[in-house]
């Protein structure tokens, strides 16, 4: 019976990838001085902090809603002049629009590394330039909105059927009547539903930006934090679950009417 | 010559055009309000041009200072916080995955509740997450490696649910009718659709595992994120540039490894 299976080759670069995770694993293990038994051992003071945080001061409520107003409001700006930015952005570093291979490369690269900026670096960084306040998460959602939006616009542009971009170029249109007539209107829906998409991940990650002083829920998260108050600092996870959820909800909506 | 027009939408398109438009209009506006106008301090300028400044001349000694606290030592903490975490993620996402993934002969409350729980964790804030182990643990990268490994299930297990979903039940039926076992279609059928698409997936979590790993010492949770808060808080903007420049050779190498590998596996 066994002969009716066909054999199988032995790859020996499976082995080798197993042996090398093998050994990363056991190297991770060591570096970051891993001891589960801590973990164990240490884990009632870890469920306590959670039967903290669910005695929840509903008394605190109200207080939240003011500052998680303030992390949407950030999140639509941001978004917003983020996603204007990467409008522009995405049409230089399309091949099919910019032909010129040196300009491509150069602009992506510079996009690849503003992509590899975390997100809580640059809500520091901007608090140190223009102050604590929402501004700075404005700028840091901006920055971080630009990198994410532009990778996915120039991906939608690149994807796009050439037929009519070669029929305007044909009847003498220039860049800009290319752009208007051919390219935009195959791409309107997938932008929208784009930064639809990145409105979604930064209202997630502006809650926690408020964490190095960038206004909104973050900062009374931080607060709540600093001061042992698990039970406010359940109220305000409730909160931001909640209105993830909702925003997750009509975004998801609005997307699945556009595609 | 008549003049050649193109024909009007539907009017039924148009009005939710409008009221699309409208709608949004509104909301940016609400936006802006009471939002403190923006305006450029004087020591804003400053502070630019020392940033800009430190990101010239970075501080090319703090790369290997043999301490333990240099860029490289740290750096390779983060990758270490990012490797164990997604490890230990991916071990607990299975069992997860496999409760919420939506297959047949399923009562829809468990695969509801089981996306609920998913939801759930991935939208808990991984900083409270890192505060919370910090407690159980101490401060140091073991917390960073605890807070990456359980906040990485939310995404992880929905992707290896989705991966269950759409897999093909056609070779688990072939093996069956062949008089093969349950376990025969695990092995032969299931396992060998199922394994691709879970390690690629573990490792596109990887490479989101370096950003967080790389911040999460911010809060005091290991890796090179501590210096890079102490450096920022002490504005020495040289410092904050050489591990800027660190993450960056980080985050590009592993992505690029990360997908050269997922590449030749799908």
């Amino acid at each position: 019976m066994e002969d009716l299976l066909p054999k199988q080759k032995l790859n020996w670069h499976k082995w080798a990838l197993t042996a090398v995770l093998l050994v990363a694993l056991v190297w991770s293990a060591f570096i970051t001085d891993a001891h589960l038994g801590l973990f164990f051992t240490n884990f009632s003071q870890f469920t306590e902090l959670f039967v903290e945080m669910a005695h929840v001061d509903w008394a605190y409520t109200g207080y939240t809603l003011e500052p998680m107003l303030q992390t949407i409001k950030m999140s639509i700006i941001g978004t917003l002049l983020g996603s204007a930015l990467a409008f522009p952005y995405a049409l230089l570093v399309s091949r099919n629009i910019v032909t010129n291979k040196v300009v491509v490369g150069v602009f992506r690269f510079i996009l690849n590394i503003v992509r590899t900026i975390p997100d809580l670096m640059l809500a520091a960084l901007f608090v140190a330039v223009v102050g604590i306040g929402p501004v700075a998460g404005i700028f840091a959602l901006t920055i971080f909105t630009f990198g994410m939006v532009s990778k996915l616009f120039y991906e939608a542009i690149e994807t796009i059927d050439p037929g009519p971009l070669e029929a305007l170029r044909a009847a003498g249109g220039n860049r800009i009547e290319i752009i208007r007539f051919a390219v935009f209107p195959q791409i309107a829906n997938y932008f929208v539903s784009y930064v639809l998409y990145a409105f979604e991940i930064n209202v997630r990650a502006s809650t926690v930006l408020g964490y190095m002083g960038a206004g909104g829920i973050g900062v009374y998260l931080q607060q709540a934090l600093s001061m042992f108050r698990y039970d406010r600092v359940g109220v305000i996870v409730l909160v931001i679950f909640v209105v993830v959820l909702a925003i997750d909800y009509v975004s998801g909506k609005t997307r699945e009417a556009l595609l | 010559m008549t003049e050649l027009k193109l024909p009007n939408p539907p009017a039924q398109r148009r009005w939710g055009k409008v009221l699309a438009a409208v709608i949004f209009i509104g909301l940016v506006i609400w936006a802006f309000t009471g939002m403190p106008a923006f305006s450029i301090k004087a020591n804003a300028v400053m502070v630019t041009k020392s940033i800009g400044d430190g990101l010239i001349h970075p501080d090319w000694a703090y790369v290997w200072t043999g301490d333990g606290e240099d860029l490289t030592s740290t750096l390779l903490e983060t990758l270490g916080i990012a490797i164990l975490g997604t490890f230990i993620s991916a071990v607990i996402s299975l069992p997860f995955a496999f409760w919420a993934a939506h297959t047949k002969h399923k009562f829809w409350l468990v695969t509801r509740s089981g996306k609920f729980v998913l939801t759930a964790i991935r939208t808990f804030p991984e900083i409270v997450l890192a505060l919370m182990f910090i407690k159980a643990v101490g401060p140091g990268s073991f917390a960073g490696v605890l807070a990456v490994g359980f906040h990485s299930i939310g995404m992880l297990a929905k992707l290896f649910s989705e991966a269950i979903e759409n897999m093909n039940g056609g070779a688990g039926e072939a093996v069956t009718a062949a008089g093969g076992s349950a376990l025969d279609v695990t092995m032969l059928a299931s396992l060998p659709q199922l394994l691709p698409e879970f390690v690629s997936n573990t490792l596109y979590r990887f490479e989101l595992a370096i950003r967080s790993a790389s911040i999460l010492g911010m809060v005091g949770a290991g890796g090179v994120g501590t210096p890079l808060i102490f450096a920022i808080q002490t504005r020495s903007w040289p410092r904050v540039a050489i591990i800027l420049y660190g993450i960056i050779v980080l985050v590009t190498a592993t992505d690029w490894l990360s997908g050269a590998l997922r590449k030749r596996l799908v």
